[in-house]
């Protein structure tokens, strides 16, 4: 027994660092016909630890302040180009984390889409689903949080109006909108607790609930492109037939997909930070001004299908209040699909037409909406946005219908490869 | 079936709603925005200093910075810094914001990253579009940006320019007055052609000091693709290797 072996006694007998190790890596079994769309997984743990890094990095430099500097401009805003030129490597830190932002959004949108086809939200894994949603919705407050500090025109007034949305809450709209701004406008009150809790609150959670997400999942076990359970067919030695262990595996498919992943993103961070105005966007780039609002305020894109949904509900009795409900429904709808689902199959590759043709409805309707939210708001367009979220909502309430009624494929015994 | 009408209708529509939702109201004409021409920079950066400075800061940058255009310390010491600046300021102004604030109704905005907020093609257009209009309180109004607060501080380049405009009919059949022409009345100093080369490179160091990382942004950029280009293959091979037993 060497040196080495002996510690590794010494810490197990303490601490269960080899158990642990097998549970989740070296002895977690995990089905091995795992497509293109399981990398997306790992690769939102990537971008999570991006985001962290280069966050700690930017706020060594970054200061929260709305006060005007001696040549007029916000001290907040400065303190970003103070970072972009002044700091070795600033820019790049700084790109990493703006359009790290954006990739975060894309490889959990893939993410999610890829848990609805395979139907990985269904029994037993309606926790991990409802981990990962709430994920999401910290995820949007986080985003949102974070647009805020470079105090932009954008920053601004995205916030002045996301935050105006909760006045609309019939009876405690006004106060809550207050309680939540600190001030009667978006000021510096609003620009240091969005810092605080993009900085602090948000990442402790985010971190709690990536944990609650990978244990849940370790617990149950992955699902997979089949959607039949690899725990039901196990072979002399206890151990799925189907499941090969998570690591080296899939930890070097893994890497691969890491590879290909950050070669996309570096072209992004390298050769268009800005992505045509939709990372970064140009009204962006003029410090936050109170008493100039830009002609035409839109969301980042990853918000825009909720935006559009909310411009489409025409108000009620002159409270929009409607319109901000629904749009908080569109979100939260997500937790309910475990039990929306009433197939007999999990995966699309055993579903019938219907589903199929609801799903694509969905998918068109999703991205129609997020082009529609970066759009100003014409009648016509209005119109679209409607149709476009009566069919988004129908995906999900006519669900329990159209799955019962299906036609659907047996399952193979077997994961097909 | 109104509906159904109304989205064909848009579906026609759909390149020219693009374009209006762009903004533009003229035509932009092409910035001849070159990065790696050192000379036109330093001409710019020259145009910059003597035209822009005196009311527009760029606070954010500094003067050293010029460096990376091939202007030496020394240079930059003595042809672009006024007796009390040093060469690691910022490129600031004597005038204070809020007294600017007074005097022209609006603060002369910060050009640091103005090349980012308006593209460069905006601002070569821009300042090539000052004409005569004693409507003005200035005297001057500019087809790029109607009644701008800003006088054309480089009048004397290029002279003083008047618009012609045409009354053309939209598809309702109303009457509109577009711009048509410029005409020149009182010559400049220099030629147009040579007013419109010197604009360019004002606007080239515009878009170089917006983002002076960028020439290192994209070498770099290259270098890391080269890197996980390669790295690719390994971590390719690696997966197979691992996966030949895999069934």
């Amino acid at each position: 027994m060497n040196a080495l072996q002996k510690l590794l006694g010494w810490v197990d007998a303490r601490f269960p660092l080899t158990a642990t190790y097998k549970a989740h890596l070296s002895e977690y079994y995990a089905p091995k016909n795992f497509n293109f769309w399981y990398f997306f997984g790992s690769l939102a743990l990537l971008v999570l630890v991006i985001q962290i890094v280069t966050g700690i990095f930017l706020v060594m430099h970054y200061k929260p302040d709305g006060s005007l500097n001696a040549a007029g401009v916000p001290v907040a805003f400065a303190s970003v180009e103070y970072i972009m030129r002044d700091v070795d490597w600033g820019w790049l830190v700084r790109y990493l984390h703006s359009t790290g932002a954006s990739a975060f959004f894309v490889v959990v949108y893939l993410h999610m889409f890829r848990g609805m086809i395979y139907g990985s939200y269904r029994k037993p894994r309606e926790l991990i689903w409802i981990f990962g949603v709430i994920i999401y919705l910290v995820l949007m407050a986080e985003a949102f949080m974070g647009y805020l500090l470079p105090w932009g025109q954008m920053s601004y007034w995205g916030a002045q109006v996301i935050i105006n949305l909760f006045a609309a809450v019939p009876f405690i709209g006004n106060d809550l909108s207050l309680w939540i701004r600190g001030d009667f406008v978006v000021g510096d009150a609003t620009l240091n607790r969005f810092f605080s809790f993009h900085v602090i609150a948000m990442p402790l959670v985010l971190l709690a609930l990536v944990a609650a997400h990978l244990v849940a999942l370790h617990e149950v076990g992955s699902n997979n492109p089949d959607g039949v359970e690899i725990k039901k067919k196990k072979g002399e030695d206890g151990k799925p037939l189907d499941g090969i262990p998570f690591h080296p595996y899939y930890t070097v498919k893994d890497i691969l997909g890491v590879v290909v992943f950050l070669i996309a993103f570096s072209a992004v961070v390298f050769f268009a930070p800005e992505m045509g105005g939709y990372f970064l966007e140009a009204n962006n780039f003029i410090p936050a001004d109170p008493l100039k609002t830009p002609a035409h305020i839109a969301p980042v894109w990853y918000f825009t299908p909720y935006y559009a949904i909310l411009r489409a509900v025409p108000p009620l009795l002159g409270s929009q209040f409607p319109g901000v409900l629904l749009m908080g429904v569109a979100v939260l709808i997500f937790f309910a699909l475990p039990w929306l689902d009433r197939s007999p199959v999990k995966s699309i590759r055993y579903r019938g037409p219907i589903y199929k043709w609801f799903l694509a409805a969905f998918v068109i309707s999703f991205i129609g909406l997020g082009w529609l939210g970066i759009l100003p708001a014409t009648p016509l367009y209005t119109w679209i946005a409607r149709i476009l979220s009566v069919v988004y909502f129908a995906f999900f309430l006519l669900m329990p219908w159209y799955t019962k009624i299906d036609k659907t494929k047996p399952e193979p015994e077997r994961v097909t490869g | 079936m109104k509906l159904i009408k109304q989205l064909f209708a848009l579906l026609a529509f759909v390149p020219l709603v693009a374009a209006a939702a762009g903004g533009a109201e003229i035509p932009l004409d092409k910035a001849p925005v070159n990065l790696s021409d050192k000379a036109s920079l330093q001409r710019g950066a020259k145009m910059f200093v003597n035209y822009c400075l005196n009311c527009h800061s760029a606070s954010y940058m500094r003067y050293t910075r010029l460096q990376d255009i091939g202007l030496t310390e020394e240079q930059i010491k003595d042809n672009l810094l006024f007796a009390s600046e040093k060469p690691g300021d910022t490129m600031t102004v004597n005038m204070s914001y809020k007294d600017a604030k007074v005097w022209f109704g609006a603060a002369p905005p910060d050009l640091t990253v103005i090349a980012r907020s308006r593209n460069p093609d905006w601002l070569y257009t821009y300042l090539r579009s000052f004409y005569r209009d004693e409507t003005r309180p200035t005297g001057w109004n500019n087809t790029a940006f109607d009644k701008v607060g800003m006088p054309h501080v480089m009048a004397s380049l290029q002279g003083e320019q008047v618009a012609h405009f045409k009354k053309v009919k939209d598809h309702e059949g109303a009457e509109h007055e577009v711009f048509d022409r410029f005409e020149l009345v009182k010559p400049g100093t220099v030629s147009q052609a040579q007013y419109d080369s010197m604009v360019g490179d004002l606007v080239n160091y515009l878009a170089w000091m917006a983002e002076p990382a960028k020439t290192k942004r994209m070498q770099t950029g290259l270098l890391v693709l080269a890197f996980l280009g390669l790295f690719f293959i390994i971590a390719y091979y690696l997966k197979k290797e691992f996966w030949k037993d895999v069934h």
